[in-house]
């Protein structure tokens, strides 16, 4: 199964910056990111007493639109913020379900195409038990999606077909993280 | 207070060794079993009613029955704790409306009535001055009605999820542990008096899905029935299912959860992570509120037996002794 790329989501950036270790520093250098529509999801202050000579070196952790990037950069050099290493990630959902049932009569490649083909979701990872032919097999299915609303339409998808086929299907408890991708 | 009993299984004779045990200023005036019952205005000692039921088999007076008692009986709360029919409610339900109608507060453990006709006895209640309890009938020991009702007062309830049925959660924890076949986990729980010998109700989800309806009820005052429920049990499930879970880290329990805003009322198998909170062992039970302000709270404890049932039911007569304190 292949990765495909999406468009319009929000990606989610780690940045460690380095600014000089005096008031309101930290506070100019966190504000380009609201501006650009981002949110933080993290702050992690180091503060190394050997290294640096009243500099205060800053690990962030935020996901904002795509596209926003050079914007932020630019902000943020404005501010003196020196920008030492940018990592990006695409933000993906993933879930794992399991599948019960005679999922190979009921044309599994089917079940799979009904995620693949809807362009916004896609199964990433199929693991898969059969015990003897004519018995249920059992399958775990992790679909990947760009966002919330993607991951429930496309688990919404899996239930209809679920039920069409007569399989089991037995969803997640907990809300959907976000994952790493390429 | 004075208060009558109905029903002498495993939750009756709990009720009643406690009450004999443990000096709570309760005297039985009255009791019945299925096929007699006893009166007496000065009081009845529970543990000669014990003997004598262990040795005849009846509790009493073959000529007396429930509905006697419930009539004639002087009492301030009945303890009504006959089995639970969960399609007709029954006798149960009448014996409720009966004694709330006597302006008798009651005391239940059986989910039938609760689940089925819990609006109208409600309003009985109202209209008679008399209160309602039935904290036993929803995951056994565990305070649930109490903690809604006095330590989350205030808040907003925004959902539930909950363990609600031991049997199940033992056949899903041994299934996970020893790698048992559905069929071989259950045959285990059977040996041990965790399941009947017909599973239905259990493994189907029914009886989750019931208390399911009870804590809606409660919660939300929005009438749902048993039908309302959208329902999977376990019985389908493979030792496969469980490994393929546990690669991940995570397990298979069977949840009831309700979120209004979502119009979710379910009962169903789901994969849940091993270190989440609702993740219990065995036949333990736990539920977790989510509230505007408390956020979320997670009670865990016992869901069934004779004495932990009778914890929750004599935690309902004392709230009513504190409460109606002109009971004498």
């Amino acid at each position: 199964m292949q990765i495909h790329y999406f468009t319009g989501g929000l990606v989610q950036v780690s940045m460690k910056l380095e600014m000089k270790d005096s008031p309101g520093q930290l506070v100019a250098a966190l504000k380009p990111i609201s501006d650009v529509g981002g949110n933080i999801i993290a702050v992690i202050h180091q503060r190394d007493p050997v290294s640096t000579q009243h500099m205060l070196n800053v690990q962030i952790v935020l996901e904002l639109p795509e596209g926003r990037l050079d914007k932020l950069v630019t902000l943020l050099k404005n501010e003196g913020v020196h920008i030492q290493r940018i990592g990006k990630e695409r933000l993906l959902y993933k879930r794992s379900v399991i599948l019960i049932g005679h999922l190979m009569h009921t044309d599994l490649s089917d079940t799979v195409d009904q995620i693949d083909s809807t362009g916004f979701a896609e199964v990433c990872e199929l693991s898969m038990s059969m015990p003897a032919i004519n018995e249920r097999s059992t399958s775990r299915v992790t679909i990947k999606a760009v966002n919330r609303q993607d991951m429930e339409s496309a688990l919404a998808i899996l239930r209809r077909v679920a039920q069409q086929k007569s399989l089991l299907l037995i969803e997640p408890l907990a809300e959907e993280v976000p994952c790493e991708s390429h | 207070m004075r208060v009558a009993l109905i029903g002498l299984g495993a939750v009756g004779r709990g009720v009643a060794e406690m009450i004999a045990k443990k000096g709570l200023g309760l005297t039985i005036t009255g009791i019945a079993d299925s096929k007699s019952g006893c009166m007496d205005c000065n009081g009845i000692d529970p543990q000669r009613v014990l003997a004598q039921k262990k040795q005849t088999g009846a509790c009493g007076d073959r000529s007396i029955t429930a509905e006697d008692i419930i009539r004639d009986a002087e009492y301030d709360a009945l303890i009504e704790v006959t089995p639970t029919n969960a399609l007709s409610g029954e006798p149960a339900t009448g014996y409720i409306r009966a004694a709330l109608s006597r302006q008798k507060h009651v005391v239940t453990s059986n989910k039938g009535p609760i689940a089925l006709a819990y609006k109208e006895l409600r309003t009985l209640a109202q209209e008679n001055g008399v209160t309602l309890r039935y904290e036993a009938t929803v995951a056994g020991a565990i305070p649930v009605m109490h903690t809604l009702e006095h330590g989350l007062c205030g808040n907003e309830i925004l959902g539930i999820h909950g363990v609600l049925n031991g049997t199940c959660n033992y056949i899903l924890t041994r299934m996970a542990a020893e790698g048992l076949t559905y069929e071989q986990a259950l045959m285990e729980a059977r040996e041990m008096g965790y399941a009947e010998a017909d599973p239905t109700y259990d493994v189907k989800g029914i009886d989750a899905a019931i208390k399911l309806v009870i804590l809606t009820n409660t919660i939300w005052g929005n009438s749902v029935k048993l039908s309302d429920v959208d329902l999977t049990g376990i019985d389908l499930l493979t030792p496969d299912a469980l490994r393929l879970a546990e690669d991940e880290d995570c397990t298979i329990r069977l949840i009831a959860e309700a979120i209004p805003e979502k119009h979710l009322l379910r009962v169903s198998p789901r994969i849940i992570e091993k270190n989440h909170p609702l993740v219990v062992e065995g036949t333990l039970n736990a539920l977790t509120l989510e509230t505007d302000m408390a956020k979320e709270i997670t009670l865990i404890g016992k869901g069934a037996g004779s004495i932990e049932t009778a914890s929750a039911i004599i935690g309902d007569l004392l709230y009513i002794r504190d409460r109606y304190g002109k009971c004498t």
